[in-house]
């Protein structure tokens, strides 16, 4: 994440903020800043979605693509996450330079989605066990940095896995072995996934004695410790990982987990009736000139 | 705890803010005159007889002088124009600041006051001693005191009221908004004191105590500021870079306006976009009104 100059009084002005419960834009220590979302950007992926938190800016996109299940989970289909973090988000980025943050995250959003939480999901992705399944391509756009990468990817994916069609497919007669997989005529003929279980990413940063949710680029440079934690729409955490170089008491990493929790059972109840309702409106469009705003 | 999530059809398609329609707005390339009787100012090029324009902006017209002023633009300095800057650089007898300009601007050790109030000639122990004062990331306010032929601007804060920033909140806008007053330090009655920088830095702090405070940043006060204060400095940074988004001159009146009206919401619903526009909105009725 960039790093920017703070002076020393800026970061007290915003510890002593924090301790007060009244962060420097007026938001409490809980309040997400205000995110803007936008599902069905990309026509020609199966799945897409583009979500706008404060500064921040990412772009996701989902490809469904048919192989052979892994080894390990033969009834179960594929996610694979790739994160590219634009030399345009910020100037670190140039180059090589986006590479490690791009990696920190896909690994993150890989381990949050391998818990046993999501597997009702995957294994609705598999074809015929052994042979055939669904592999979901993830790809995360990271337009702009503005602090808080992490949430607005995670909330994104699961916006761009909402609005995810994959075709019917069935199996036609064996063919020797093999059997022969047929993909149904109708390009509007599609299923949807199932993603009340997915997880979305809540970033907690340790401000001073305090801790906040959604911290800015400025809260970012006077914070100690992050924790990065994975939670689902019943509060259960799936991964949790730590970044920066402070070190936590195990009562505030308690404490912390706690509002995690809450903050991110809030975050799916929002989330899903936002896209249902988009979904709606989407839908009554459909025979008017439905102009997305996403991209020109 | 507030999640706030906003689909397309949430969000305002149009703004509804009235901008007076500028007289002439021209794009690089336009032929604004083929009299050749007018001086050419800044922004514009002679070629063919004819006096183009070469950046994207308003024409301004001063008896026989012919300029344009840029839309979007780093900031170009003028001496005498209060800035405030944050140091990036400690050097050999100067710091570098970044004032928003196409080169960092420089602050010579020679131009600052020393601890105390001394008037004297800086020696070599005060060179050693110069990260001590500013170092990086500190925040000054500052004069332009000349401007070098490669348009680098050289500082001085040769003033009780210039000096190191304190506690406060730094907001960036673009550095054209900011209209040139007589002063750019303003305490405003709702209790917050404010900088507009030419160059787009605004700093909001609680309101500076003229006789005590005015000691050119050499006193470090970091005691916790109050609720209240607090509050205000949120309110004052929200309606600013509200006022900022719709592109409208930022200068006293209009903030204390623009904070009159936000004063009937809450500071956190004042985040919210529509709520901004209808305070954006309402200042702006009232400044036409004022007129």
């Amino acid at each position: 994440m960039a790093d920017i100059l703070l002076s020393e009084a800026e970061k007290t002005f915003i510890v002593h903020g924090v301790q007060d419960d009244l962060r420097v834009d007026g938001r409490s220590c809980t309040d997400y800043r205000h995110f803007r979302l936008e599902t069905d950007v990309v026509s020609s992926a199966n799945g897409s979605a583009r979500v706008r938190l404060g500064k921040t800016d990412v772009l996701v996109g989902v490809k469904a693509d048919i192989t052979v299940p892994a080894w390990k989970t033969p009834d179960q289909g594929g996610l694979q996450f790739f994160v590219d973090c634009s030399a345009n988000a910020a100037p670190e980025f140039e180059g090589r330079g986006g590479e490690d943050m791009a990696r920190d995250i896909s690994s993150t959003l890989a381990r949050a989605y391998s818990s046993a939480k999501c597997q009702k999901m995957l294994k609705s992705l598999c074809l015929i066990p052994r042979v055939h399944c669904w592999v979901l391509y993830i790809d995360i756009l990271i337009l702009e940095c503005g602090g808080n990468l992490y949430d607005a990817a995670s909330v994104a994916v699961k916006a761009a896995l909402y609005n995810t069609k994959i075709p019917v497919v069935t199996a036609s007669s064996t063919d020797g072995d093999k059997p022969e997989l047929e993909l149904s005529d109708d390009p509007y003929d599609c299923r949807r996934l199932d993603v009340l279980s997915i997880p979305c990413v809540v970033t907690i940063s340790k401000i001073g004695y305090g801790h906040v949710v959604d911290a800015s680029m400025e809260e970012e440079a006077c914070c100690l410790a992050t924790l990065i934690t994975a939670v689902t729409a019943d509060g259960n955490l799936t991964a949790v990982k730590k970044s920066k170089g402070g070190s936590l008491h195990p009562e505030s990493i308690y404490e912390m987990l706690e509002t995690c929790q809450q903050v991110g059972m809030k975050v799916h109840a929002v989330l899903m009736e936002k896209l249902r309702e988009e979904e709606e409106h989407q839908q009554m469009a459909m025979g008017s000139q439905h102009k997305a705003k996403g991209f020109l | 705890m507030e999640v706030d999530i906003r689909i397309t059809k949430d969000i305002l398609s149009k703004s509804e803010i009235f901008h007076k329609q500028p007289e002439r707005l021209v794009t690089p390339g336009d032929v604004i005159t083929t009299d050749t009787g007018f001086m050419r100012g800044h922004g514009t090029y002679m070629e063919d007889d004819k006096l183009h324009a070469s950046v994207a902006g308003i024409v301004e017209r001063v008896n026989k002088l012919i300029c344009v002023q840029p839309l979007k633009t780093r900031y170009n300095g003028e001496v005498g124009d209060v800035v405030v800057g944050r140091i990036t650089e400690v050097g050999q007898r100067r710091w570098k600041v970044d004032t928003n300009s196409r080169l960092d601007s420089a602050l010579l050790l020679s131009s600052v006051n020393l601890p105390g109030g001394e008037l004297r000639r800086k020696t070599t122990e005060d060179e050693l001693m110069m990260r001590q004062y500013l170092s990086e990331g500190d925040l000054i306010s500052a004069e332009v005191q000349a401007v070098y032929h490669d348009g680098t601007l050289s500082l001085h804060t040769r003033s009780l009221k210039y000096g190191k920033l304190m506690q406060g909140t730094l907001v960036r806008v673009s550095s054209s908004l900011i209209k040139r007053r007589k002063t750019h330090f303003h305490n405003l009655p709702c209790g917050a004191g404010v900088i507009l920088g030419n160059n787009g830095y605004i700093w909001i702090s609680s309101t500076v105590n003229e006789e005590m405070d005015n000691t050119g940043g050499f006193v470090q006060d970091l005691n916790p500021v109050s609720l209240a204060d607090r509050e205000v400095i949120a309110r004052l940074r929200t309606c600013i870079q509200g006022l900022a988004g719709e592109r409208m001159m930022l200068y006293d009146t209009s903030i204390l306006y623009a904070y009159e009206a936000s004063l009937l919401h809450t500071v956190k619903d004042l985040l919210k976009p529509e709520v901004m526009a209808e305070v954006v909105s309402f200042t702006s009725q009232q400044l036409e009104s004022a007129l």
